[in-house]
């Protein structure tokens, strides 16, 4: 493993099944002596550890070069994750070093994948600051990703303790509050995002949000990168939604909302437009996640402060999520999402034009929703988590779905969620208006068979095609997008798959 | 207009069996069921007058449609709702609220705006039925 010149020549083979490794820990002179030592035998791999409640648990997919030996490798990440450097220092001499470094305690083959192990290392509550994203970060992925002896290195799953989660305020709204302060219960929410997302004034803008909302929508949507262009000022948009917005409410009776992104190049500005968004009475306001973890917990601590839903897109998360060898597993950002604090998150729609495994993206579900998670390994979920209270996160579905599929979004999905169709509402041949009646008619009708007992896998689209024979919008939706389906292979899927045991 | 709140808004009205077969839903999730009426109908109106108190560990749904039938004798022009109240720890909310009379014809609301600093605005959603007083808003 090491290209530095090791001090011990042992180069026996490990056992990782049995967890055996010939690395015994060293005698205090020993193990401080200057040099360059394995990171095992720094003591950043103890297979006879016991991790403790209070601990922070980490699951790192590990692919070693070429002759690294796994365990080594999975040492390495908890040093490089933890206290090491790559030589002995004696200055661990003045602190508990013990205690403050990682362990790798387990080290299993990824079933189906040769190349590629498990590494679980446990850290201790102390390396970390309550209460900051960016800390809890910069420990377990600051460093570690670049190390020359792995070919690739993906954070796969977090156990967080009781002490850690407590320390969060999480979600400034929370799902049960989210719907009361609404008044919408039962069924799941329904969004759009405005198109063209780019190029609009802010005057026809508003025209889009207006007739999506009265039409029976929920909510609409900035879209990630509608900022502040030349084409339309930043106040401009919110003026004019706001005005669309209490149009709709007065028009159906119903609260609505538009998420006003308030994404800027600085948190003075972010605070600027949130502001305003308040004072125009907007019941929510949104962020993409490239303003980073810190941004995200001051905008959730304002959020709070001032009664608002705070939505994040998940803007760049493809570019680390999606890769199942290297990088960080979503259900990773979620729960660092759910700690930071934001109160809808887009993850995924199973059956739209965006990546999603339906097993990956169900555990991603039941990370942000769950008051408890048991493990799980066909939806990816490795450790047991308990939220201790922490409230809920309501995600988001968008990306290609329609009409079409209601009984399959309201099967993978459940009642929890924002059903966002953008292009499903505004490309209608018969307009927006008609575009979100489809989408509502569809949902309340297959809310109300599945409440009845039917089977909506089976019978959805017969389901569909009655409630379409009272609803022409929703017949012309059927007829546009019916058939339109994304069947593509998923990059990131279960590791295991349950196996039909006989009875 | 029609008011669309509640569940099922989007659909024609729900007969009385779909009315009780959603009473049973509700039941054998051990939702406590409840009955609400109002003719001020506002978005932000949460607090809309209890038809009695919600009824928990009922098993049938036939007691449920006694009461709603009780409620649309007693106010047939106010608005009424059946509620699912979910005791579950971490819900301890509604999990269904759907409309089960509402009256004819439905006046609806007008925005109220008023121009402040800038050009932006307070706006008021207003239910034109709510000029007149509470009792007498519908004919």
């Amino acid at each position: 493993m090491l290209p530095y010149g090791c001090r011990s020549n042992d180069e026996e083979h490990i056992d990782v099944e049995s967890g055996n490794h010939p690395e015994a820990p060293l005698e205090a002179a020993e193990r401080y002596r200057a040099g360059v030592l394995k990171y095992a035998q720094m003591g950043y791999w103890d297979p006879q550890y016991e991790p403790k409640d209070t601990d922070v648990l980490a699951l790192f997919r590990i692919t070693p070069q070429d002759g690294v030996d796994p365990v080594e490798a999975a040492a390495a990440v908890a040093g490089e994750s933890s206290t090491a450097t790559w030589t002995v220092v004696w200055t661990d001499r003045l602190t508990a070093a013990d205690s403050y470094r990682a362990k790798a305690y387990k080290v299993e083959p990824v079933p189906g994948s040769p190349d590629q192990h498990f590494a679980y290392i446990a850290y201790d509550l102390a390396l970390f600051e309550p209460c900051s994203i960016a800390n809890l970060s910069a420990s377990i992925i600051g460093n570690v990703f670049g190390f020359k002896p792995l070919r690739a290195l993906r954070l796969e799953d977090m156990r967080f303790p009781a002490a850690y989660v407590t320390t969060f305020d999480g979600p400034p709204t929370g799902i049960v509050v989210e719907r009361e302060r609404l008044d919408k219960f039962g069924r799941p929410l329904l969004g759009a995002t405005t198109k063209p997302k780019l190029g609009l004034s802010g005057r026809n803008y508003g025209r889009v949000v207006y007739e999506a909302l009265k039409g029976g929508l929920d909510f609409t949507k900035d879209d990630e990168n509608i900022n502040s262009q030349p084409f339309m000022h930043w106040r401009d948009r919110f003026l004019f939604c706001m005005e669309a917005v209490n149009r709709a409410a007065a028009a159906t009776g119903e609260v609505k909302g538009h998420y006003l992104n308030v994404t800027a190049g600085t948190m003075e500005d972010m605070y600027e437009r949130a502001e305003l968004a308040r004072d125009l009475g907007s019941v929510v306001v949104m962020i993409d996640l490239v303003i980073g973890y810190t941004a995200i917990q001051s905008m959730s601590k304002w959020a709070r402060r001032n009664d608002m839903i705070l939505h994040l897109h998940r803007a760049g998360h493809g570019t680390y999520t999606r890769q199942k060898a290297h990088g960080i597993s979503f259900r990773v950002i979620s729960k660092w999402m759910r700690l930071a604090g934001v109160d809808h998150i887009h993850a995924g729609t199973v059956v739209g034009k965006l990546e999603g495994d339906p097993n990956m993206v169900q555990g991603f579900y039941n990370v942000l929703r769950e008051p408890h998670n048991p493990i799980d390994l066909q939806r990816g979920l490795h450790f047991e988590q308990d939220w201790v209270g922490l409230r809920k996160v309501m995600p988001v579905a968008s990306g290609g779905i329609h009409a079409g599929q209601m009984h399959q979004l309201l099967h993978y999905l459940g009642d929890d969620v924002v059903l966002q169709f953008g292009g499903g509402t505004i490309g209608h041949p018969m307009g927006i208006q008609a575009g979100a009646t489809a989408n509502r008619v569809a949902l309340e009708a297959m809310v109300l068979a599945r409440n009845e007992g039917r089977d909506i896998w089976n019978e959805g689209p017969d389901i569909l095609a009655a409630a379409a024979r009272g609803c022409r919008p929703l017949e012309a939706a059927l007829d546009t997008w019916g058939e339109i389906t994304f069947d593509y292979t998923s990059t990131d899927t279960p590791d295991y798959v349950p196996t039909a045991t006989p009875a | 207009m029609r008011i669309t709140q509640g569940t099922f808004s989007f659909l024609p009205d729900l007969t009385d069996d779909q009315i009780r077969s959603q009473i049973e839903h509700c039941l054998e999730n051990g939702w406590a069921v409840s009955i609400e009426h109002t003719d001020d109908p506002h978005p932000r109106n949460t607090y809309w007058e209890m038809f009695g108190n919600p009824m928990f560990d009922l098993r049938d749904a036939a007691g449920v449609m006694v009461e709603v039938d009780a409620a649309r004798t007693t106010f047939p022009s106010h608005y009424i709702k059946v509620n699912a109240f979910d005791a579950t720890r971490g819900v301890e909310s509604l999990r269904l609220s759907f409309i089960v009379n509402r009256p004819d014809p439905e006046p609806g609301f007008g925005l109220v705006r008023q121009e402040a600093e800038g050009r932006s605005i307070r706006y008021t959603v207003h239910a034109y039925a709510a000029d007149r007083p509470e009792g007498e808003r519908y004919p």
